[in-house]
This record gives structure tokens, sequence and C-alpha cells, in this order.
């Protein structure tokens, strides 16, 4: 499928002037969701970066509405707004936009519960892998050995596999994307948008602060994480799950770039041994393991 | 935008018209009606944070010969402070103009121009020119 | 008991039907056509969401119920709903306010009114689902409305007029109606459903500041310097103070439709000629009024006076009937530890601690208090007037028929009553 940039409208999709950082992953991704779902899109955004990144009262540096909410309640709060602008007879587009400790921590419970009874709406979560709004604290998003303020010898823990958590809701919808593959991201939120009831994108943020690297690298070091096989993006619909590019030609690790050339441009994993690395192998390892047993099961490999 | 004032409460809301716009086409029993209060209500403009382009440390700076008018630049600059020129570069192609005014200096855009056009520049030396 | 004394001068425009307290909230809420409704349940509040989910079922009432999974969950899904501009409702009890706790805040900081049901119930641990009135008065500084009811039509009459009172552009603050767990929630009582023409010529389609949807790049909510904050803030004062002239006026309209007048944010019985004065919140202002007829039957001149309402606060009634007594007893059933009980500290400041004042505290996690109760409260402060003069006392405490002065200042004297676990006793005197 083509993707034609000059196709896109040239509005502003987001304020220029606003507080994120930077070279800011989410500032990115929300211009994504902009250019994708128009003037539909309408966000409800927990506690996290974006909250500031919005920028200072009395004016806000996204191009769509936004309802802010306290950390816990993105998905609850989205339930109530989809269904009263659906009662309504609107067909706004209901996004949460929420961070990956808003999601997959203190959030996870609404999440599971607006999965549970099929709200209708999107449910995007933004990882940049840590606490970054409350200053580089770890998540359970947080990669195994990555450095934060609450993990200085390196986090001993394993990311959370959240976007299967929640594909075994059986929603219609689960896919992950990347900040670095607009194409990509910009096409499934279009998916996600035609489609009814509970959908959730898993969006890949690399952040400089937080990750240690320079804010010019943040597309880069996105796109990095999936040549390495790092960061895989797919799509599980409606139970079936398939691999986008350019990640569908890197189930042969031959085809991925090592790891190495990913990880060395980040601080967050400056003080990695070499066990932490190869236990961050294997997890990737065992990631592709997981995909690659699904397709064959699916008889599309 | 005055802050500091008890009196005009109204004037406040940068909403209102945003508000009152939208609400004669909705079909349903609701009535939007704004009353006098102070809402935490915040509009969509530029510079939510103030002249963003002061926190810069680099200026990117497009060379037009260079640009092939790609759009790549503005598709992921983060902070949408790339311009794209139609036809305004010397082959007539489109070209991309920079926003100093709020561009941060990330340096993104050099990193994903494909042709080098851009190059980051330090700031001291246009403190040091002017 | 205003049933009755009305009756004679008006058009009735409804139905008596015997229910309990948290059914006639489940009918105020489809009355009022309610759109949203997200609950989870607890104790004692279950039958409201039952009631509703119930009523939504068999198709008597147009709405859509959300399932959600917890009350944080419950309450920021009708706030959604109510952003989202339809009329919204939620309801709980104790642990289920304790857990939307935040979410109370930030309900009330963006304007958008939304009213909630709030079965009192006394707030663990230990485990204890009976009436307290901790929970309720905690929301006391959040920016809601906050009313009690003293019975089971009053639960009914207070939610449908909250959702006019909230939705009033002069307001724009969200509204909890409070009612006693058990004592009226399960309590089957006679309650007149008005018509629902009623309802509907006195509530009128919702109206709410402003909605986020498409169509207007609005933000909710980010981040607001200081100054600016504050002045939010001031407004939200202003407003709690301009929703009493609303609640008078919504409440004359009811009581010309109904012939129940809520015109007073306080009920007042026998109070004007009276030299003692109850003071409290809830169901047991009932209690209290028989205990003031059985007291002026032995020649002690009580009067009681109820708190309908607790934000806004009743300053200028309290004042009109209470600087002039020579006692105010204030009930209340709950504790601040270490000084006294909430309604006690509200009331004593309106005052101005003028009168003699004596807080009662009683009934705490359910223990029965009746009407006999409240005449020896009454006996024992009149004896203490009678002795001392003046009296100024923040925390007396009545506990199955004694009395426990537990002052907050001097330190404490007397042991207060202790269950012995003579289990645990003995476990510990093997382990040492
Ligand atoms: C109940 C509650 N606890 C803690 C906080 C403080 N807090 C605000 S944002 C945040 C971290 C957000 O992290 P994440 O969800 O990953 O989003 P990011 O900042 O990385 O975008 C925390 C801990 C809060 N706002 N509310
Ligand atoms: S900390 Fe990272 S995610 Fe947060 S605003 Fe800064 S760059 Fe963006
Ligand atoms: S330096 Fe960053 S903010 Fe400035 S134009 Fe380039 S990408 Fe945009
Ligand atoms: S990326 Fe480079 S070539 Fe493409 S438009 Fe921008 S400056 Fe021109």
């Amino acid at each position: 499928m083509a993707f034609n940039i000059k196709a896109l409208p040239k509005k502003n999709y987001i304020m220029p002037g606003n507080a994120a950082c930077p070279g800011c992953p989410e500032n990115i991704g929300l211009k994504f969701v902009s250019m994708a779902l128009g003037e539909k899109a309408t966000l409800v955004v927990p506690a996290g970066c974006t909250s500031v990144i919005q920028g200072l009262w009395p004016r806000q540096g996204t191009s769509m509405p936004v309802l802010n909410i306290v950390f816990a309640a993105a998905a609850s709060a989205a339930s109530g707004l989809s269904r009263a602008l659906r009662i309504r007879g609107k067909d706004d587009i209901v996004v949460v936009w929420a961070g990956d400790g808003g999601t997959a921590d203190i959030g996870l419970q609404a999440l599971s519960g607006a999965a549970e009874r099929g709200e209708d709406f999107i449910y995007i979560c933004v990882d940049n892998e840590a606490y970054m709004n409350t200053g580089i604290q770890r998540s359970s998003l947080t990669p195994h050995g990555a450095w934060t303020t609450t993990t200085h010898r390196g986090n001993p823990g394993r990311k959370k596999p959240l976007p299967q958590i929640v594909a075994a809701h059986r929603v219609p919808y689960v896919a992950t994307a990347s900040i670095g593959y607009p194409w990509d991201f910009i096409s499934k939120l279009k998916k996600a948008a035609s489609i009814k009831g509970f959908k959730y994108i898993h969006l890949h943020a690399p952040c400089p602060v937080g990750w240690r690297f320079d804010p010019g690298l943040t597309v880069k070091i996105a796109q990095l994480a999936v040549e390495t096989g790092a960061w895989i993006l797919y799509e599980h619909e409606n139970g079936k799950l398939k691999l986008n590019p350019p990640s569908n030609k890197l189930v042969d690790p031959s085809k991925r770039k090592p790891l190495e050339e990913y990880i060395k441009l980040q601080g967050r994993f400056r003080h990695l041994t070499d066990r932490d690395l190869e236990e961050l192998k294997k997890e990737i390892e065992e990631n592709w393991r997981e995909i690659t047993a699904i397709l064959r099961a699916q008889g599309d490999l | 935008m005055r802050l500091s004032s008890r009196k005009p409460r109204k004037s406040l809301l940068p909403g209102d018209t945003a508000l009152a716009d939208s609400s004669p086409s909705r079909k349903d029993e609701l009535v939007v009606e704004p009353g006098d209060h102070f809402y935490p209500l915040s509009i969509a403009a530029p510079g939510s944070m103030g002249r963003t382009g002061s926190w810069r440390i680099q200026r990117p700076v497009v060379d037009a010969e260079k640009c092939i008018g790609c759009y790549l630049c503005w598709l992921y600059c983060p902070d949408n402070t790339i311009i794209m020129r139609e036809k305004a570069g010397p082959r007539g192609q489109d070209v991309a103009s920079i926003d100093y005014e709020y561009c941060k200096g990330c340096g993104i855009c050099a990193n994903v121009c494909p042709v080098n056009a851009i190059e980051m520049v330090d700031e001291s030396k246009f403190i040091s020119q002017s | 008991m205003a049933l009755e004394a009305e009756e004679k001068t008006r058009v009735r425009r409804g139905t008596i039907v015997p229910m309990r307290g948290n059914e006639a909230v489940a009918y105020a809420v489809k009355l009022s056509r309610a759109r949203v409704v997200a609950a989870y349940p607890i104790t004692p509040q279950t039958i409201i969401v039952e009631k509703i989910d119930e009523l939504i079922s068999k198709g008597e009432m147009d709405a859509e119920m959300i399932h959600v999974e917890s009350e944080h969950s419950a309450l920021a899904a009708t706030y959604g709903a109510a952003v989202g501009g339809v009329r919204a409702f939620t309801a709980t009890s104790s642990h289920g306010l304790m857990y939307m706790y935040e979410v109370l805040w930030w309900v009330a900081g963006s304007r958008v009114p939304v009213v909630m049901a709030v079965v009192t119930r006394a707030i663990g641990a230990p485990w204890n689902i009976h009436v307290e009135h901790s929970d309720i008065l905690s929301t006391r500084d959040t920016g809601w409305l906050v009313a009690m009811a003293e019975n089971n039509q009053e639960a009914l009459d207070l939610t449908v007029m909250m959702f006019r009172v909230t939705e009033d552009p002069r307001v724009y603050l969200p509204g909890i109606v409070g009612l006693d767990g058990f004592i009226l929630s399960h309590t089957v009582e006679p309650v007149e459903v008005p018509d629902q023409e009623l309802v509907d010529e006195f509530l009128p389609p919702r109206r709410q500041p402003y909605t986020i949807e498409s169509g207007a790049p609005i933000a909710m909510g980010n981040i607001i310097p200081d100054e600016a904050f504050e002045e939010h803030r001031m407004d939200m004062h202003e407003s709690m103070r301009e929703a009493r002239r609303v609640i008078e006026e919504a409440g004359r309209e009811y009581g010309k439709l109904t012939g129940r007048d809520y015109s007073g944010l306080v009920e007042c019985y026998k109070c004007s000629d009276a030299d003692y004065l109850f003071v409290g919140i809830g169901s047991w202002m009932g209690d209290a009024k028989i205990a003031v007829d059985a007291l002026r039957e032995k020649g002690l001149r009580f009067g009681a006076l109820r708190l309908r309402w607790i934000r806004p606060f009743p300053w200028d009634e309290l004042r009109e009937y209470g600087l002039e007594k020579k006692a105010v007893i204030v009930l209340d059933r709950s504790i601040s530890f270490g000084y006294a009980g909430p309604v006690f500290l509200e009331v004593s400041s309106a005052l101005e601690a003028k009168p003699s004042m004596v807080g009662v505290l009683a009934g705490v996690g359910g223990v029965d208090v009746n009407y006999e109760d409240i005449v020896k409260i009454a006996e024992h402060v009149v004896s203490l007037v009678e002795e001392k003069g003046r009296v100024y006392v923040p925390a007396l405490w009545y506990h199955l028929g004694e009395f426990y002065p537990m002052k907050p200042g001097p330190l404490p004297t007397r042991k207060t009553p202790r269950h012995v676990n003579k289990l645990l006793e003995e476990l510990w005197s093997k382990k040492s």
C-alpha cells in the first residue's frame, strides 16, 4: 500500500510551541493520530507527559479536543464519553492516549474492564518504557537491564507483554506500531477507526530524555528497534495475527540488524552487562518464537 | 489574556466561541450554556509554552539547493515547525523552511533528510553575527 | 409527616408506593431521565443499581448501564458520559466512595454536573456495613454539593432536585444525595412517586457549560498557572454559595408541584421557640423530632434543626435558629479522631460557639440510637448546663447508655470501654 506523504493535508496537526521536550516521541505520535483521524478524534489523556505537553492554560498544544483525566481512569472516562457521544448520535472517534504507566500499571484495571465490555474507542498506549513525567522511574514496560531513576543497577524485571494481554480479551483489533513508521501507524489508526468496539494500539515511542540519547535520533532509534527485531510490528484482527512490514521480513533472524546497534545509542543501556544483554536477547527471541508459533498454527508460515 | 483579574471571567474562557459554535447543530436534548464561570478549558493555539525557539541550542538550516521537497522532515518534525513552501525551490521544487519562533532545535529533521539538506548550526553563531 | 400536613392543599400528581430508600433513588434517576448509569456494587448501595438495571431491562427506563470494574471507574465513566453531554448518575457507599476520592475532585474542578447517591456506611478496618457518616462527610471539601435525606421520600425528591440544581448555570457543580445505610436504604416506607410529566415540568433538558467532542479543539484540565488556579477555586467557592439561592428556588418550585416544599436548606422542627436545640444530619433527626415532643411533655423546650444540605452550608439558618439558644446539642455519627464530630465543628464555627454547645458522638458503626437515647442525651446536657452555666464540650461520646467525655484538649484520664478479646489474650500469654 503506497503511502503518499504529499497527499496528507497540511493543516496544523500539533501546535508549535507546546511543552514537549525537543525530539519528543509523544508529540510525533500525537501528530500522526491527528493526521490519521482528522477532525473526528477526541482524546482522553490520563496523567503523563502528554498532560504537560499540552502546555499552559489558556492554550493547549494539540489540535484535538482533549479530556484530561486522573491517572487510572483513562479507559473508564473514555467509556462514558464514547457512550454519551453515541447516544447523542455523534460519530467522534474517542481515543485514549496513555503512557506505559497509565496503561500497563495503574490504568490496567480500567483498560481490562473497558476491553471486556467492548467499549467503542481506540486505546493507544504510547510506550516510552518508563514513567517519564515524574522523572524516568521504572514501569512494568521498562525492558530488562534498562537504567531508570528507580533501577540504578538496571531493571531486574522484563517487559510485560501488554498487547498479548489485551488481545487475550478477544477484542476485535490489537496492533503494535512505532513512531518511526508513520505509514504503518496511520493505516492502523484508520483501520481501527473503521472497526466498532475496543481497539488497542501499542505505540513504541523512544524518549530522548529517559533513554539518554540525542533528541535528533528519536526517529532513528524507533526504526532501529524494529530493524533489530526488538520491537515487532504486527496486528491482531479478529483473532488473526499478521506481521507488518518491515517486521514481516525479520522472521528470519539473519535479516535483523544486530541488537547492539540499537542498544549502543542509548545511555540507559550503557552499563548493560553481558549477562543482561543475553537476557534481553533471549526475551526478544521468545517474543519472536511466540509470534512464529502463532503464524505457523494459522498456516501463515 | 489576563490571568490575575477576578472580573472578566467570561473572557477567561477561551473556548467560549468554539462552544457556542458547536451547539446549534445538535439534534439532541442537550443545551450547552456557558454560564458565568471560570472553566479550566484551553483552546488549541501555538505557543502554549511560549516561544520555544529560545530553547534551541542548534538551529536547523535548510539548503534550498539541496532540498528535493520530499516532505520527510515535515512528516517527522515533532513540533510542526517545518513549513513546506510549494514550488519555491530554485528548481521549482517544494522546499522546506523552518519556523524559528517555535523550532526547538531537536535535529530530527536533519537526521531524516535523505539528501542532508539540513545542517544543524550552533545558535551562538547567529548571536555573534547579529 | 410533611406529606400529611400538606395533603389538603395540593393536587396530587403521583402514586404512593411502599419502597425502600434505594428504590426511591432509582425511581428518581429514572424520572430524571438519566441516560448513562455506571456503578459498582457495595452494600448497602447495591439495590439502587439493581433496580436501575431492572428498570432498563424492562424497557421502563431509556438509559445505558456501564458495568464497570471498580468505583474509581464508576465515577470516571459517569463523568465521561456527563462531559459527553448526557445526564449521568452513579451511586456508592463507604469504601467505594473512598476509592473514588481523587475522581470526586476532578469532576468538581471541571464544573461538569454529575449526580451521585451515597448510601452512608462505616469505613473499615474492621469491616462493618452499617450506618455512619464518615464516608459522606469526607466529601465535604471536594466541591460537590452534599445533601442528606431524612426519609425515603426525601431521598427521591432530593435526587430529582439535585439534577436541577447541579445543572443550573449559576451552579455547575456536581452533587451528592446521602441516605442512611439500612435505616433508609433497606427499609420500606410509603413514597409518593411523582408523575413523569411533573418531573419533566420541574427538570429542564440537560444543561452544561461545555462538552468535549469533535468540532472544538478545547482541552479540559491541562496545566494552569497558579494565579488562575486560585481564581478557579474562588469561582467554585462563589458558585457553591450561589447554589443556596438556586436550591431555595428549586425547592419552592418543587413544593408547588408536589406539595413538598424543599426551599429550606434546613428543616426546622419546633426550633423557633425552643430553649435547646438538636442539630444533625440524616435519618436519626426523625428520632430527634420524636425526642423533642417527649422532652416538651417533660417541660423542656427542645427543638430540632436538621441540616438537609451540608454543602452549601446553611450558615444563615443555623445562626438564625441557633445563636440565641441556651444550648445546642450537635449529634454526630462520625468522629474526627482526637477532636470532635465533623458536624459539631461546622456548627460550632457558624454559631461562633456563642450558645452553650455540646457535641455528642453516638451511633457510630450502626450502633442503634433511638428517640429514648436522644431524650437521655438531652437530659444529660440540660443537667450539665444547669450545673455549670455555659458549657462548651466538643466531644461527649454516648455509648450504650453511658457518657464518655472525650474533650480534645486534656490528656485522657478516663478509659474508654474496651471489648476484651479473650482468645487473643490467651494466644499472647502463650507466646510470652
Ligand atoms: C494516582 C496518581 N499517582 C501518581 C501520579 C503521578 N504521576 C503523574 S504522571 C506519572 C507517570 C506517567 O508515566 P507514563 O504513564 O508512563 O506516561 P509518560 O509520562 O511516560 O508519558 C505519575 C507517576 C498521579 N498523577 N496520580
Ligand atoms: S520526557 Fe520524553 S516523552 Fe516526556 S515530554 Fe520529554 S521527550 Fe516527550
Ligand atoms: S530541529 Fe526539530 S523542531 Fe526544529 S524543525 Fe527540525 S525537527 Fe522540527
Ligand atoms: S527532508 Fe530534506 S529533502 Fe526532504 S523536504 Fe526536508 S529538507 Fe527537503
